[in-house]
């Protein structure tokens, strides 16, 4: 899967200069339904068609990032259109939810 | 069109696609969004048998998952939304499409049991969680709470104590019903405090949790107990709402109707429906361990193998 690794340095330009709506997984190598999620972005990734892009933020090697978007529990997905936070999704995610948020009205 | 229809993506499911897919079985897995199952939310598997330095949950289902896929099983990563037992073959709905089938395996396994008092579904992931091993990280130094008095409550504490600044263990009982080294460890943990007898009522707090109020069973005394987090952790319930027409206990869990022929026993895991086998937690309510689901994923796509035979 094609997914951008964001840190504190690439955040600005991979995330709120995006042109095409992007989803942002906030996950730790220890936690065990982050995994569970994986499978199912590949999905979402599958369905968009490039009409969307992913990425993913280590809490643990970005904690500063974490604690900007006030994220406490994870996994936790968030979609940025426009650069701006359009959702906010915490726990595992369908793949039909992720991609009915993901096509955003005016993309 | 399928030999097999798996529902369920724990160690039961894939055991059984993994024995299904070996007996030439042509076979669908529908795993769920939260595959994987209870492991994924433990960290070190010290009892399944041959890791001797043990196995993290997520890892053990990854590994089973892997193997699955390699035995050419198809796995379809979303909750199956209905399915038909009343004829044959059978059918699933997921994710929009109709799968078919000639045998079904349940394996939906059992999920967490929420308290189900005020507060507490807007409190979640606000400081409310069933899973210290996602969350303990974002309570590092602070001060947390853990309900329940079984294995799991007891493992959450202990994964909690190393980051927390302090944990409690609220329980309504006099005693735990864990096992002994689960009892001794939390036991001997400085960093870990109990308080018996006492049932959590309601949860507090604007955006984020800032206490509990709690009572006193033999006293009825409430009163408010400030954290920052609390961990429900008091049991799990089989998941069987969308098994109608199978045939459940008193407790909900999938009834097992043994089938012999001459005294000898042919279907260990058969159910009510002729060509429906069961498997794993979702039926097991007394041992509940991933190398039970295991067994009873291999029997149950062994049974299915054997009644295609017998079936055509």
């Amino acid at each position: 899967m094609a997914e951008i690794t964001l840190t504190e340095e690439n955040f600005d330009a991979e995330v709120i200069k995006s042109a095409i709506p992007i989803l942002v997984d906030f996950w730790a190598s220890w936690c065990g339904p982050c995994k569970m999620q994986n499978p199912i972005l590949i999905d979402v990734e599958k369905e968009m068609e490039k009409k969307a892009a992913f990425a993913k933020v280590n809490v643990d090697e970005q904690p500063n990032l974490a604690q900007r978007y006030s994220i406490m529990s994870i996994p936790t997905i968030m979609i940025f259109s426009k650069g701006q936070p359009v959702k906010q999704f915490i726990g595992v995610q369908s793949k039909e939810t992720l991609v009915e948020a993901l096509k955003v009205p005016g993309n | 069109m399928y030999d097999v229809i798996i529902l369920g993506g724990g160690p039961a499911g894939f055991t059984a696609g993994i024995y299904s897919a070996r007996a030439g079985r042509k076979t669908l897995l529908i795993v769920g969004t939260r595959w994987g199952g209870q492991l994924m939310l433990t960290t070190l598997v010290e009892n399944f048998p041959g890791f001797p330095d043990g196995i993290q949950g997520p890892d053990l289902m990854m590994n089973m998952r892997k193997q699955t896929e390699r035995l050419g099983v198809t796995i379809v990563n979303a909750d199956f939304s209905s399915a038909d037992f009343t004829k044959r073959p059978f059918t699933a709905v997921a994710d929009g499409k109709t799968y078919t089938s000639n045998t079904i395996i349940l394996a939906t396994g059992a999920d967490s049991i929420w308290l189900n008092v005020p507060g507490e579904i807007q409190l979640r992931g606000k400081g409310v969680s069933t899973c210290a091993t996602c969350d303990a990280f974002f309570f590092r130094g602070k001060k947390v709470v853990v309900v329940g008095g079984g294995d799991s409550a007891l493992e959450e504490a202990h994964v909690l104590s190393q980051v927390a600044k302090t944990v409690t263990i609220i329980h309504r009982r006099d005693s735990f019903r864990a096992s002994q080294a689960s009892q001794d460890r939390v036991l001997k943990n400085p960093k870990i405090k109990i308080i018996w007898n006492t049932t959590v009522v309601k949860m507090n707090g604007a955006n984020h949790l800032e206490s509990l109020t709690i009572k006193n069973i033999k006293t009825g005394k409430e009163e408010e107990f400030k954290t920052d987090g609390v961990f429900v952790a008091i049991g799990h319930k089989p998941n069987t709402s969308l098994l109608k027409g199978i045939e459940l206990d008193v407790k909900g869990y999938v009834v097992r109707k043994e089938k012999t022929e001459e005294g000898l026993l042919k279907y260990f895991s058969a159910t009510s429906r002729e060509g429906v086998f069961v498997a794993g937690d979702v039926y097991d309510y007394r041992y509940r361990q991933a190398i039970t689901a295991s067994a009873y994923g291999c029997m149950a796509a062994l049974d299915a193998d054997k009644w295609l035979s017998e079936n055509k």
